[in-house]
């Protein structure tokens, strides 16, 4: 099924989220905002729940501090035991000074990469992906809200919206 | 205006007091003869204490060593007692040093912080610019203090610097050092003063027209000709003060083991006196904020403190382990005593305060959240307080007092005694101009401030 949005364009972030809070206070739906940068405090404008990002780095950096234990112990200690800057003690825990800069490189690489690959993943980007923005202009200079035009009246919400500062406002048709 | 509260001008007092009580202990008591001390090594042999392992572990005593051992056979003869009674006579000034040199760098490294944010132009921090003006007041008092120390004990009044000893440096004695006399040139009481005097004026010239243009900004804020004044000063400071802060602790600190020497410890109390100075601005704004002034600061101000708290926590943690992984991993005899001497007889508040310096800091501050929740900045400030505190400790007591350290009524008692002139000195200063800095051209900015 098809739904009406309207596209309204913005050339000025502070203009963006004066008329976001305004859409807001009529209570029209707001479906998506593009910009071309981040917007600070837009997220908490919309009400989008805080990021969980920096949990899953922790346990990653976690998982990469593991690894580094489990690789070292293995590799130096006991699969072909090191002397390690003329201290033959063959022990992990007396050799520790020398594995804390791998335990952290790893533990930092980890936390890092994974955490780039989550964020990819969970906004649905992979290569050869189409982009979802739905004009080219919000790459550039332009910020778009895309406002549900389904149970509202048109003309209003036109008025209303080149009343916020748009500079464009047009009507789409959205497959779902 | 802020007013001074009878609450903290009490329990300014109240330190003061118990820490007089407690250093007057601290000299009083404690061995005053070789007989003395014979009785408390007895009563600690029949605890079953390890001294047998002594003469293994004496080459952390190096610089000591010449001093008084003098020779292979010291333990035999009363010289190891005599060794130790000056332990003993070293502890309370060496507990008044740590003390003094803690609370010193607290208002010094705030300066720096304060220099930074006008070099930098920073513009979310001037509404915290009166509350750092307050800490530095501090260097005057704790500079003249740290100088009187110095003072005494570079002229030998106490036994605090080996290299003070003239019998160390002359060829003829029975305890000279090769080493510190080819030191003498540099560690010499004169020369050393002078320094110490350079350091000092210039530090504190800095602070009083920093202070004096910031006031003056606000009585005539138009064209910004105080602003720019102090933009200008600051970065001639940041200069000056690179190099003598340097110097200040290779004078200060380093010149206890005057045998050892590590190409970062400059840079390692620098970390120190940074992350203290800015755990102890988040200190006062938030008790200011909690009596009801600063309304202006909001908790994106706080959080940007609990930012540089966590970052420099993490930055000191860096230059600890470099300065240690090195010096582990190449094993020379003449650097790694250092190292051992804290390991074997200073375990606990050696790797204590990594624990309280990176470990603690780093988990309870690694949540944005938390990072504007003031009684966990509070915690963990003092536990950071207290961590560097103890890093002071290790810093100085292994070479002044050796394995005869204690936490008792002396380090607690100096402690108490300058925690209650700082108090003091800092609300005392705020209570002399009005908290919010109105004229800096950026003081808007910093009250939109938001993260």
């Amino acid at each position: 099924m098809a739904s009406k949005v309207v596209h309204a364009y913005y050339l000025d972030d502070e203009v963006l989220m004066d008329a976001v809070k305004a859409l807001q206070i009529k209570h029209y739906h707001i479906e998506e905002v593009y910009t071309p940068f981040p917007v600070h405090g837009l997220d908490k404008l919309m009400g989008l729940a805080h990021t969980r990002l920096a949990v899953c780095s922790f346990l990653y950096g976690l998982v990469g501090l593991t690894v580094a234990v489990t690789m070292m112990n293995f590799i130096m200690i006991n699969d072909w035991p090191q002397d390690i800057g003329g201290k033959p003690s063959f022990s992990f825990l007396e050799n520790l000074p020398s594995f804390v800069p791998i335990m952290f490189e790893l533990t930092v690489f980890f936390a890092a990469h994974l955490m780039v690959i989550t964020f990819y993943m969970r906004s649905k980007l992979w290569p050869f992906k189409k982009a979802e923005n739905p004009d080219e202009r919000t790459t550039d200079d332009h910020f778009l809200i895309e406002v549900d035009a389904n149970d509202t009246d048109l003309d209003l919400l036109t008025a209303f919206l080149s009343d916020t500062g748009a500079v464009e406002i047009n009507l789409k048709d959205k497959a779902h | 205006m802020y007013k001074l509260s009878k609450n903290i001008k009490s329990v300014a007092l109240i330190f003061v007091v118990l820490g007089i009580i407690g250093l007057v202990i601290g000299f009083t008591t404690g061995p005053h003869s070789i007989e003395d001390v014979k009785a408390i090594e007895a009563a600690h042999d029949s605890h079953g204490g390890g001294h047998e392992v002594e003469a293994t572990q004496d080459v952390g005593h190096d610089a000591h060593g010449q001093e008084s051992h003098g020779g292979h056979d010291a333990h035999g003869s009363n010289e190891h007692y005599e060794h130790i009674l000056h332990q003993y006579h070293n502890k309370p000034w060496a507990a008044i040093y740590v003390a003094a040199f803690f609370f010193f760098m607290i208002a010094l490294g705030t300066l720096a912080f304060y220099a930074i944010q006008h070099a930098a132009q920073a513009g979310w921090s001037p509404l915290l610019f009166r509350v750092m003006e307050g800490i530095t007041a501090y260097l005057l008092p704790g500079g003249i203090i740290m100088f009187v120390l110095l003072a005494l004990s570079a002229t030998h009044f106490n036994h605090l610097f080996v290299w003070a000893d003239h019998d160390v440096v002359d060829p003829t004695s029975s305890t000279y050092d090769a080493i510190i006399a080819g030191k003498h040139s540099w560690l010499n009481a004169g020369w050393f003063l002078v320094r110490a005097a350079i350091f000092l004026i210039g530090w504190n010239l800095y602070r009083h027209f920093s202070r004096k243009y910031s006031l003056k900004q606000d009585e005539e804020p138009a064209g910004n000709v105080w602003y720019k004044k102090n933009f200008k000063i600051s970065a001639i400071f940041l200069v000056f003060f690179i190099y003598t802060e340097s110097m200040m602790s290779w004078d200060w600190i380093m010149s206890f083991d005057p045998h050892w020497f590590s190409t970062l410890f400059g840079w390692y109390v620098f970390a120190s006196m940074f992350v203290s100075g800015i755990t102890v601005i988040a200190l006062v704004t938030i008790v200011l904020k909690s009596q009801g002034y600063l309304e202006q600061v909001n908790n994106s101000h706080i959080h940007d403190l609990a930012k540089f708290m966590f970052g420099i926590s993490i930055f000191w943690t860096y230059l600890w382990f470099s300065q240690f992984m090195l010096i582990w991993y190449s094993n020379i005899p003449e650097e790694v005593t250092y190292f051992i001497t804290r390991i074997n007889d200073f375990k606990l508040p050696f790797f204590g305060m990594v624990a309280m310096n990176f470990l603690f800091p780093v988990l309870v501050l690694i949540n944005t959240d938390f990072k504007r929740i003031n009684w966990l900045i509070v915690i963990a400030g003092i536990v950071i307080l207290l961590g560097h505190y103890l890093d002071v400790f290790n810093m100085v007591m292994p070479a002044t007092v050796g394995k005869s350290w204690f936490i008792g009524s002396a380090e607690i008692g100096a402690l108490f005694l300058f925690l209650g002139i700082f108090i003091y000195v800092v609300f005392n200063a705020l209570t002399k101009s009005p908290l919010e800095a109105k004229g800096n051209p950026l003081v808007g900015e910093s009250k939109h401030f938001h993260y």
